[in-house]
């Protein structure tokens, strides 16, 4: 059997995929995808968009909760869970079809199966009609990440799950464990905790969402605690077993030893690229701890194999590997494309309050010598966030001292997650403090206190 | 599309501009970047570029008029566009707005400012270059750019905000970078690898072997390194290149030599430095007060071209040469011809200093009215320099030599130095030139002339 061809073959339809395959087919490429599960990878069917409406609901229950504050007086109410991830099924659902509609409209053949590397022009896909062989001239691969379990303890999706798992399950626990304090293990506590579930969040590292800034998740952790969850940070988990109608997990903090018990333990200890079976050994494709290895313009050690999103290392963002899809794409198409500036990648966490960063912490900041000025503003002194009553939280802005350059910008608090692209553009334009303060905020917005944090930057703050 | 011609701002102090000729005329197409006229400034003459393109459809300021910067000069556009508007401006206080339809017969809505805001500054709507011919607007040194790379017309520098406040910092100049960011805009690393080129940091010495003894045959060793290189231009030699052929070409320069009997100024300066709680005094120091005070002796040559004027200085502003390692730069003392030789000595170490470590304020490298270069230091006898611009001379100095002299009808062991000054030919002749070094030789010979 021939095989077919096309200038480009695309493994993996996630968000690294398919915007490389949408670009490469805008540049006037013939593309096909190669897709073992729905088009539009975990990020839209099982990670990102889906965990987004079970956080909308926690939020929405949330607000219940608080009625009578805003004067409702409710005689009680029944938030179901089944309800709850049924919904976000829907929504990963249409998001999904969404790429497939994107796929149509570009011309861009979608192949199901699972594809492997034969050549460095060859990736055979396959599939429930057998096997076939896809022809491209350059090939992307992009084929994701998977959760990572603790050495010796196996996700098996019921008693100690992934978020694979957690995204699917409609019945909840009375009782769950997250072990790990990064965005996705706050994601999930956040939502569970809102249904009712007693949660307790481990994490090995000094402190909760450890990549950020220390104030952040000193804020996030006790608003955590305050909410009912108990949070410890700081804790060796020795042990994980499954057994009597639940999962013991043995832990060792400050010397001793203790055992935890719960319903259900949620495995959110990072995630690994998947790269199995791609036939990346055979074919001399280097890899680094897992990660292929990439140029700036996302090739691999092959000429003609590019890597983007998670498999290709750096942080495991749908965005950033948005960014690496088009970069890929580019590169093939003969472009000379801006490699991606992966110290200006925002990193964004959808608990309540939300976070949301970009560039260095005040500590990196200042481990590395640069003279540094510091503004924050709280939102209880912002107009907007006390009217919405979400007054939690603080913007933090990290500025040279000399030239005001914007080294870092850290939010906890309402909307954080839009708030922080502001700094975003900024930094890629290089402004300054100055500029930021020049800048008319619309009063009264969350966005004021992006001003204001600057203005205190500059020891100049009007509202504090 | 109607393009705005505007008198350009082209300092911080620029109020206003003299049209001194207009390039093309009413009705002439013109295309964006053409020259279309000639600007005098307090400072210098500029030529200005279209922005825009079309037809020169008015002139509203003649040559020889003189306006506020911002002011409407001219009008570019397309011969079917209605400039009615536009013309009307009238120099100062502009033509009031034209009322909007439906006021009737009220009074026109549009407050005062309104027509006030007319003439403010349109960036974009004229461009201007440094007119090659005439003197030159800028000083030759790299850190007072910083003062006006941004936003000045006449820079038209793309560049993002961080990278113009390091350059700022760091004394870089915009206007000779290539940018690498979008659209050529410089961004912070093209700054920071102009910051990084000029000091290509000195590879230590190959350890030689320890001394040979003589050998019968040379050996060449050897050689790891390239028959050449090419080192970028560092900022300040970029600057330096860009200027001083505006001086060397057009400004005729002349020369004037001098030998100075340097014994009696040596004696006083020995005695001066043995005086306890003074500050040392260096012979440079003797020579910029005795230039000083010539200068105001020979107003003549405390002089620049300026326009179609010769501009008399009243104050002896004197720059002094220092240099650095990426070049040369030349921060100002100001009014030595008042000053006592203590101030002059504290303030041009000072200022030395300061130099070389990158610290100069931009106000303390403009404003020279006359510069000394000395190379004494490096056992020069003579030689002559270029004049710095817009200055109108700069004297070089050569090293206090030993050098027999005839005394008494014998020959002696005596302290001579030459020095030789480079005069603006359009500003001064031969004559004040010689009279002056005269002035300057006696004042050195005479030292405690000095001192008084």
């Amino acid at each position: 059997m021939a095989a077919q061809q096309f200038d480009v073959i695309v493994v993996g339809t996630g968000p690294g995929g398919y915007v490389a395959a949408i670009r490469c087919a805008q540049l006037g490429l013939s593309v096909a995808t190669v897709e073992d599960d729905r088009p539009g990878g975990v990020c839209l069917n099982w990670g990102c968009i889906p965990t987004k409406a079970l956080l909308r609901n926690a939020e929405i229950v949330g607000l219940f909760n608080r009625a009578e504050e805003f004067g409702i007086k409710l005689k009680g109410f029944e938030a179901d869970y089944a309800q709850a991830v049924q919904r976000s099924r829907r929504v990963a659902d249409r998001m999904a079809k969404g790429v497939e509609f994107l796929f149509r409209k570009n011309k861009i053949t979608l192949v199901p199966g699972t594809g492997s590397l034969k050549s460095r022009t060859t990736v055979e896909v396959t599939g429930k009609g057998g096997a076939q062989a896809l022809e491209g001239k350059a090939i992307i691969l992009a084929t994701g990440s998977e959760p990572k379990s603790l050495p010796g303890v196996t996700i098996d999706e019921k008693t100690v799950i992934s978020s694979n798992g957690a995204v699917r399950n409609e019945s909840k626990p009375r009782s769950m464990i997250v072990i790990g304090a990064g965005a996705v293990g706050m994601e999930f506590a956040d939502v569970y905790a809102a249904y009712g579930v007693q949660v307790t969040v481990l994490e090995a590292l000094p402190r909760v969402l450890p990549i950020e800034d220390e104030e952040v998740s000193a804020l996030v952790g006790r608003v955590f605690a305050r909410r009912g969850m108990t949070v410890r940070a700081g804790v060796k988990v020795k042990s994980v077993a499954p057994g009597g109608g639940g999962v013991a997990v043995e832990v060792e903090a400050e010397g001793k030893t203790e055992s935890l018990r719960a319903d259900q333990v949620l495995m959110a200890v990072g995630r690994a690229a998947r790269t199995t079976g791609l036939g990346l050994e055979a074919l001399g494709v280097a890899t680094e701890r897992g990660f292929v290895t990439v140029s700036p313009a996302m090739e691999t050690s092959v000429k003609g194999v590019y890597a983007v999103g998670d498999m290709a290392g750096r942080q495991m963002l749908a965005h950033k590997a948005m960014a690496e899809g088009v970069v890929a794409a580019e590169a093939i198409a003969g472009r000379a494309p801006r490699p991606v500036d992966y110290g200006n990648v925002p990193s964004c966490t959808y608990c309540r309050p939300q976070v949301a960063s970009i560039g260095q912490t005040e500590v990196q900041a200042r481990s590395i010598g640069r003279e540094i000025t510091v503004g924050r503003f709280p939102f209880t002194a912002n107009g907007k966030a006390v009217a919405l009553g979400e007054t939690e939280g603080f913007l933090k802005v990290v500025a040279d001292k000399s030239t005001g350059e914007l080294l870092g910008v850290h939010i906890a608090g309402p909307e954080a997650t839009e708030l922080i692209h502001e700094f975003a553009v900024g930094r890629t334009l290089e402004a300054t403090l100055e500029e930021i303060i020049h800048t008319i905020h619309a009063h009264p917005t969350l966005s004021e206190a992006a001003l204001e944090a600057t203005l205190a930057a500059l020891g100049q703050a009007i509202h504090l | 599309m109607i393009t705005k011609v505007l008198m350009p701002k082209l300092s911080e102090a620029m109020e206003t501009g003299k049209v001194i000729k207009w390039l093309k005329k009413v009705g002439d197409p013109i295309k964006g970047g053409d020259v279309i006229a000639e600007v005098e400034t307090d400072k210098a003459n500029v030529e200005i570029e279209a922005f825009g393109s079309g037809v020169l459809r008015k002139i509203i300021v003649d040559e020889g008029g003189q306006v506020p910067v911002g002011q409407l000069i001219a009008v570019i556009a397309e011969p079917s566009d209605d400039i009615a508007g536009l013309s009307a401006a009238a120099p100062k206080p502009a033509a009031p707005a034209a009322p909007s339809s439906g006021t009737g017969g009220s009074p026109p809505a549009a407050p005062p400012k309104a027509a006030a805001a007319a003439p403010l500054p349109d960036m974009e709507s004229y461009r201007s270059v440094p007119a090659t011919t005439q003197v030159v607007p800028m000083t030759p040194t790299a850190a007072a750019p910083s003062a006006v790379a941004p936003g000045v017309p006449g820079g038209r520098v793309k560049a993002s905000p961080l990278a113009r406040k390091i350059a700022a910092q760091s004394g870089v100049d915009l206007r000779v970078l290539q940018g690498s960011g979008p659209g050529g805009r410089i961004i912070r690393r093209d700054v920071e690898t102009a910051m990084a080129a000029p000091r290509p940091t000195a590879t230590p010495a190959p350890p030689r072997p320890a001394a040979v003894p003589a050998r019968p045959a040379f050996v060449i060793p050897p050689r790891a390194a390239a028959e050449f290189e090419d080192v970028p231009l560092s900022p300040m030699r970029a600057a330096i290149a860009k200027v001083m052929p505006l001086s060397k070409g057009p400004v005729p320069h002349f020369y004037v030599t001098s030998e100075v009997a340097m014994d009696r100024a040596g004696e006083l300066r020995g005695e001066l430095n043995a005086l306890e709680g003074q500050p040392k005094i260096s012979v440079n120091d003797l020579i910029i007060k005795a230039c000083a005070l010539s200068l105001r002796k020979n107003p003549g040559v405390n002089a620049r071209l300026n326009g179609q004027a010769i501009r008399l200085h009243h104050r002896a502003h004197i720059g002094v040469a220092v240099s650095l390692d990426a070049g040369l730069i030349t921060p100002v003392l100001r009014d030595c011809d008042i000053k006592p030789l203590s101030q002059i000595a504290v303030e041009a170490r000072d200022l030395a200093e300061r130099a070389r470590a990158g610290k100069l304020r931009v106000q303390e490298l403009t404003g020279a009215t006359f510069s000394i270069s000395n190379l004494g230091m490096f056992d020069v006898e003579e030689f002559s320099a270029i004049i710095n611009p817009p200055e109108g001379a700069i004297l070089a100095v050569g090293s206090v030599l030993e050098k027999p002299v005839v005394m008494d009808g014998a020959v002696a062991v005596g302290l001579r130095m030459k020095m030789t000054i480079s005069c603006d030919h359009r500003v001064m002749d031969g004559a004040m030139g010689a009279r002056f070094l005269q002035d300057v030789k006696r004042l050195l010979e005479e030292p405690l002339r000095l001192l008084v």
